[in-house]
């Protein structure tokens, strides 16, 4: 009975392991599934916007809220609707999860980031 | 005292526009909306005083305990997306939970008369809030919105304090969700933006106006004398809430 008991907790044991390797995490970024990854450049050339897109976002923030002026490419909503990614469930991930599209460099480079504090992580459709 | 007497015809006109409207969508070939392409165009240029924003509310329609527009107020604007934080008293949460629409009762205390009114930020040509603010984060817009620029409000609250209509809300706890439109965060105050999202991107109404099923909410161009407000503002006879502060308010009520 024991020994039968021993080797049911077993296979239960590998199996959920087996189970655990296979499953797609819910909540992880499926990659190519951002609209940028579709696309050859960013609003500007990739190593430029490396260098300043926080320069090109606090441009905009300032003539968005100022001068109500939202027909541009330098949004911060724009930035995260083209990179937000999907889930193996087809829901967004949020830019700011750990190894997404934002958290990922400005975790590496040590960079504080403000912008999620109070921006919407995810497009909300509106 | 004349009231208000063209809403049967303002319903005909407006069922009317909506038979037109559904009409021309079906008309036009798939794919193609006109209205929608219209509406759906954000802002290229930088907003100018061409345009004076305002907003004429009528008390007589506003039904005591209505609370429609400030439902509709707090689900555009994300307010319906904040819960009472964990621990906070159910007391405390009512107090400073935030509200960019409240609903007001007056009493005239000689004739007992009592009028039920939404009280927001009335956008006042000369904003005590504006004056008082130490980083220039309160600021009013060239076409007459006043509003917080989060970027530079340090939280103080001097705004608060200054304003006579206790139209401002702080932001006590970090938020969860926010929607793309109305971003919001620890540590900010804010204010009705008379949905400036809509503003900024061809749409001619706010939330509150299109919830009320009375009417009694008429927003426009206070600059444009044809403008529905305007013309509504010319015929019947209202007032600015403390008018004697001399602020010349973009809000107005009629019957108060």
């Amino acid at each position: 009975m024991k020994r039968n008991f021993g080797l049911s907790l077993l296979l239960v044991l590998c199996l959920g392991l087996l189970g655990g390797l296979g499953m797609v995490h819910a909540g992880e970024g499926v990659k190519g599934s951002a609209k940028a990854d579709k696309l050859d450049a960013c609003v500007a050339p990739t190593a430029f916007m490396r260098r300043n897109h926080f320069e090109l976002i606090k441009h905009q923030r300032h003539i968005t809220v100022h001068e109500g002026i939202r027909k541009t490419d330098h949004s911060l909503a724009g930035c995260v609707d083209c990179h937000v990614r999907k889930d193996a469930q087809g829901s967004h991930v949020p830019v700011n999860t750990p190894g997404e599209f934002c958290a990922g460099c400005h975790q590496f480079t040590g960079t504080t980031l403000d912008c999620f504090t109070c921006h919407a992580t995810k497009p909300t459709g509106n | 005292m004349s009231q208000p007497t063209d809403q049967p015809t303002n319903k005909h006109r407006r069922e009317f526009l909506a038979g037109a409207a559904a009409v021309t969508a079906t008309a036009i070939a798939p794919g193609v909306f006109l209205q929608s392409v219209a509406d759906a165009a954000p802002r290229a240029s930088a907003v100018t005083d061409d345009v004076r924003y305002g907003m004429l509310i009528d008390t007589t329609k506003c039904a005591d305990g209505c609370n429609d527009c400030v439902s509709a107020c707090d689900k555009e604007n994300g307010i319906d997306l904040l819960s009472k934080p964990e621990g906070a008293s159910e007391e405390l949460w009512e107090m400073q939970r935030p509200r960019w629409i409240r609903t007001v009762k007056l009493k005239n205390n000689l004739t007992g008369r009592v009028t039920s009114l939404p009280m927001m930020c009335q956008h006042c040509e000369h904003p005590p809030c504006v004056d008082v603010c130490p980083t220039g984060a309160s600021f009013r817009r060239a076409d007459g919105i006043v509003m917080v620029d989060r970027h530079t409000c340090i939280g103080c609250r001097y705004c608060m304090m200054a304003c006579p209509y206790n139209a401002r809300s702080f932001i006590h706890e970090n938020i969860q969700t926010t929607l793309t439109a109305v971003p919001r965060g620890k540590g900010c105050v804010e204010s009705c933006t008379f949905c400036v999202q809509r503003r900024d991107n061809g749409g001619t109404t706010t939330a509150c106006q299109d919830a009320c099923t009375q009417g009694a909410i008429v927003f426009g161009d206070l600059k444009d004398p044809d403008s529905a407000v305007s013309q509504a503002m010319a015929k019947y006879p209202n007032v600015q809430i403390r008018a004697d502060l001399k602020l010349n308010t973009g809000v107005r009520y009629t019957d108060v």
